[in-house]
């Protein structure tokens, strides 16, 4: 389903998130030529279809003491793939799931996913854990553990409105 | 850095309102509702989440490839030159994800444009200025999104 120039333009106003206001979604409308009614029912209407996924507020993980973060990664093969994944994703520690192309010889994997915690051997012991559960544990796989993070921040699709938020090491 | 503190309205805030956040007129009196405070306290916890670097905004998370384009990209830096090209690359208004990783591929992104042809530009800019092979991966399905972070406290 396509997406309106005006939701645009609101998903461009709303990119930088809600001004901490009494009447956020008011402030926001006035940056897109809205009215506060107009933004609320755009916005239940993008929720509702599924073109916003999440509205709510965004955590800094590692901020937040998750610092040991892998990216775990499979070689699954093309038909197996789709089954394996939502086997991974009836596990509520893994928070992403996906199917992303190869690049052989350099990049072998098709699934991904992301398993976040406190401490390493955890992690660690929550991707063999994974691999089991979903009968991929004798494919090859990696896990991607996170080091420096350069930069976290909400997609923007339009020009940046907001200046970037300060990097969070 | 230490595990952040945080008191029991903070933790009621960050499990209950990453999402089915009040799309109403006044959401923090709603919130403070639930939370039994007054709206400018919510508001000012807010306000001190983010100023801690806690949180990063309140606010849509769009699905991928409805409104723009997006996709993950991967590169091989040597260590000497990785802290100036992961800030370089993080220069960039189109990536909202920088990490360096373990692995032979150490610096991974994700770039999100409003087409397919900006986050090709965007790509080339990069190889360009840093004279290094960007590896992109696109998404060609995804099962699980952003749903909000589980968060367990100790």
């Amino acid at each position: 389903m396509g997406v309106s120039e005006r939701d645009r333009c609101l998903l461009a106003a709303v990119a930088g998130g809600l001004p901490f206001v009494r009447r956020p979604f008011a402030a926001i409308g006035e940056r897109c030529g809205m009215d506060e009614e107009e933004v609320i029912a755009r916005l239940r209407r993008m929720l509702a279809t599924g073109v916003i996924r999440r509205f709510g507020i965004v955590v800094r993980h590692r901020a937040l003491g998750y610092r040991a973060n892998a990216m775990v990664v499979f070689d699954v093969p093309d038909a197996d793939v789709r089954q394996k994944a939502l086997r991974l994703c009836d596990l509520p520690f893994v928070t992403l799931c996906y199917r992303r192309r190869r690049r052989p010889p350099l990049w072998p994997y098709n699934l991904f996913c992301m398993i976040h915690g406190r401490e390493r051997g955890r992690v660690e012991r929550l991707a063999e854990e994974a691999a089991r559960f979903a009968g991929i544990a004798h494919l090859p796989r990696a896990a991607l553990f996170s080091r420096r993070c350069f930069v976290q921040r909400g997609a923007r699709y339009e020009p940046p409105l907001a200046l970037p938020e300060a990097e969070v090491r | 850095m230490t595990e952040a503190t945080l008191s029991d309205y903070e933790k009621r805030l960050l499990d209950d309102f990453q999402k089915e956040f009040p799309l109403h007129p006044r959401p923090f009196a709603v919130i403070a509702e639930r939370l039994g405070v007054d709206e400018d306290t919510v508001l000012d916890l807010l306000c001190e989440l983010q100023e801690r670097g806690l949180i990063s905004r309140v606010g849509a998370v769009v699905e991928p490839h409805r409104v723009g384009y997006s996709t993950l990209a991967a590169m091989r830096v040597p260590q000497e030159m990785l802290e100036a090209v992961g800030r370089f690359v993080a220069s960039h208004p189109e990536v909202n994800h920088c990490y360096e990783r373990e692995h032979g591929l150490n610096l991974w992104f994700v770039v999100a444009a409003s087409s397919r042809r900006k986050v090709a530009e965007v790509l080339a800019d990069i190889e360009y200025r840093t004279g290094l092979p960007v590896l992109d991966l696109p998404l060609e399905e995804a099962f699980r999104l952003d749903l909000g972070f589980p968060l367990t406290w100790e």
